[in-house]
């Protein structure tokens, strides 16, 4: 019960504190707070397969950046007006917004199913090194990859719209952001309750004995994984949009580090965990950042005291143990 | 009728035969006892009867079928239940949720995204009867992790029966209960033979000669002796084995 106290009066926090700094004419602090939501929603994503499935993916970044590129190619095209293909049928390039989340939802959950087919043969240490590899491989084809920008990344001069809003209004893209943060949030939520949620979570557990009873845990494991990289990669077509801009680093290992971080700072597991965890985090770069360019230390040791002291992280401080 | 059947079963681990050949039926209505002194081979025979562990060669059939291609999941679908020595439960969910797996798993559709699983009736009323049945009904909602040791080990053979199972493989459902527990679940053990056949792994040697209709004896991976409580007791080479010479 606590834990839905922590989590609506986290939600009720990122409906008020845009509306003040639009108030207080901070359009920057704005941005910032779209920055810490769509980072929230990557996070949602791995903690389904980090927090609910088990699965250590060290190599969400490349969702993450497969979202990012989708909204970056299918934007340049219509920016150059070159088709992205004319045969054997013409596919135009696009500037809406809900056709590059859809292309960005499909690409990631195509590749998670890809990765996570391959990854989940193997289990601990190896599935996190193996997740890894992949992510890096996709890393390096993207600088190696020219025609859309290589190592330089790719720009877009306008942001991408959406019918009925002004995109490049900050308080209008944050809205946008949030309410898709709260469609994710209130899936997982039923998510968790599911009977779907119930064999995943003791897969976690036990997956002896979900064999045992006669469920396949790898299909599980493989279902829970693909819905992760499929939402990870609509925070990234968002996450490029924020910034009109994709480059490789989107899908390098540090970015699925601090994804990782998010979720465990704030609780694995836990449904507003990722949320909490990204928003201290954004927090903490903005606050800190401006003191000192080693801010990661004092990251590191916040998050050492977390992984040491506190059961489930912050929402696990806040809310108390699960159930 | 035999429903499990087991066929030269042979695996082994580098120069170690830990199954060496082991034909075993298990008929309907009855308790089949496998006895054994430690090492002999009794934790490899019912990894391979469950699809754990492939044999190096022969074959395991349920109901008529060869399953020794099949994997643990798919046994399970088709009617095998099994409980573990060491219990292999969900420890941060509930008790209730425990007993729903099974019965989630016996009608196979983990698949169901949106509807909350404790509002599926079935499903809630099958774990609640079986739970009910081993006398856990009222700590269906007590955390796995908060039972006692003799608790848990009824909870195994609770999620086993919400599998409404075509036979049974129990590893060790005595092992570390009081002698008031092991007697309990004795008796009720006792009843479930007439649902499903039951293969038992026991050390509890009262709980063996109390239950089982019949008693295969395995020593060093091999089957010295099959047959009645009487017969095994009257065994020369089965009291020399592992009873004991003065037994």
């Amino acid at each position: 019960m606590r834990g839905m106290l922590v989590g609506a009066m986290l939600l009720a926090g990122l409906v008020a504190f845009p509306i003040w700094a639009q108030a207080a004419d901070e359009p920057f602090l704005i941005t910032l707070a779209t920055r810490a939501v769509i980072l929230a929603l990557a996070a949602v994503g791995l903690n389904l397969a980090l927090g609910q499935g088990g699965l250590v993916s060290l190599g969400h970044a490349a969702f993450f950046g497969i979202g990012g590129y989708a909204m970056g190619i299918l934007a340049s095209h219509a920016q150059s007006y070159a088709p992205l293909m004319e045969w054997p049928f013409v596919i135009e390039g696009t500037r809406s917004m809900p056709v590059i989340w859809l292309v960005a939802v499909l690409a990631s959950a195509l590749a998670a199913l890809g990765i996570g087919a391959l990854s989940l043969r193997t289990t601990g240490v190896y599935f996190i090194m193996i997740t890894l590899a992949f992510g890096q491989m996709l890393y390096y084809f993207a600088i190696s990859w020219t025609a859309y920008g290589g190592e330089d990344g790719l720009s877009i001069y306008v942001r991408n719209g959406f019918p009925g809003l002004n995109t490049l209004v900050p308080i209008e893209f944050y809205g946008l952001c949030l309410v898709i943060l709260l469609v994710v949030l209130a899936f997982h939520a039923a998510l968790i309750r599911s009977p779907f949620g119930l064999a995943l979570n003791a897969a976690r557990q036990s997956p002896e004995r979900v064999r045992t009873v006669g469920i396949d845990t790898r299909r599980l494991q493989l279902a829970a994984f693909v819905l992760s990289g499929a939402i990870t990669g609509l925070a990234g077509a968002l996450f490029a949009d924020l910034n009109r801009f994709v480059s490789p680093s989107m899908l390098s290992w540090q970015m699925s580090g601090e994804i990782m971080i998010f979720v465990i700072l704030g609780g694995a597991g836990r449904l507003f965990g990722p949320v909490a965890g990204a928003i201290m985090f954004v927090a903490l770069e903005h606050l800190l950042g401006g003191v000192s360019d080693y801010w990661h230390v004092f990251l590191g040791i916040l998050l050492l005291l977390v992984v040491l002291f506190v059961r489930g992280g912050v929402i696990g401080l806040l809310a108390g143990a699960r159930r | 009728m035999t429903v499990l059947v087991a066929r030269n079963l042979v695996k082994t681990f580098g120069a170690l035969r830990a199954c060496d050949g082991v034909s075993l039926d298990l008929h309907r209505g009855e308790i089949h006892a496998v006895i054994g002194p430690n090492g002999a081979g009794k934790s490899t025979l019912i990894a391979q009867l469950c699809g754990s562990l492939a044999p190096d060669s022969g074959t395991v059939s349920l109901l008529g079928e060869d399953v020794t291609g099949l994997p643990v999941a798919a046994r399970a679908r088709r009617g095998l239940a099994r409980t573990f020595q060491v219990s292999a439960l969900a420890m941060e969910d509930t008790v209730l949720a425990n007993a729903m797996l099974g019965s989630l798993g016996a009608q196979g559709r983990p698949w169901r995204f949106f509807w909350p699983v404790m509002r599926d009736r079935a499903l809630r009323e099958a774990a609640e009867q079986a739970l009910e049945r081993v006398g856990l009904a009222d700590h269906a909602a007590t955390r796995t992790a908060d039972l006692s040791h003799g608790q848990r080990r009824q909870l195994e053979v609770a999620i086993a029966l919400t599998m409404a199972p075509k036979a049974f493989v129990m590893d060790e459902p005595m092992a570390g209960l009081g002698a008031e527990g092991s007697k309990t679940l004795t008796g009720f053990l006792d009843t479930l033979r007439a649902e499903a056949p039951i293969l038992l792994v026991e050390h509890d040697m009262d709980a063996v000669f109390a239950l089982a209709d019949r008693i295969s004896v395995l020593v060093a991976g091999k089957i010295i002796a099959t047959g009645t409580t009487t017969e095994i007791r009257a065994n020369a080479e089965v009291r020399r084995a592992y009873l004991g010479e003065e037994a």
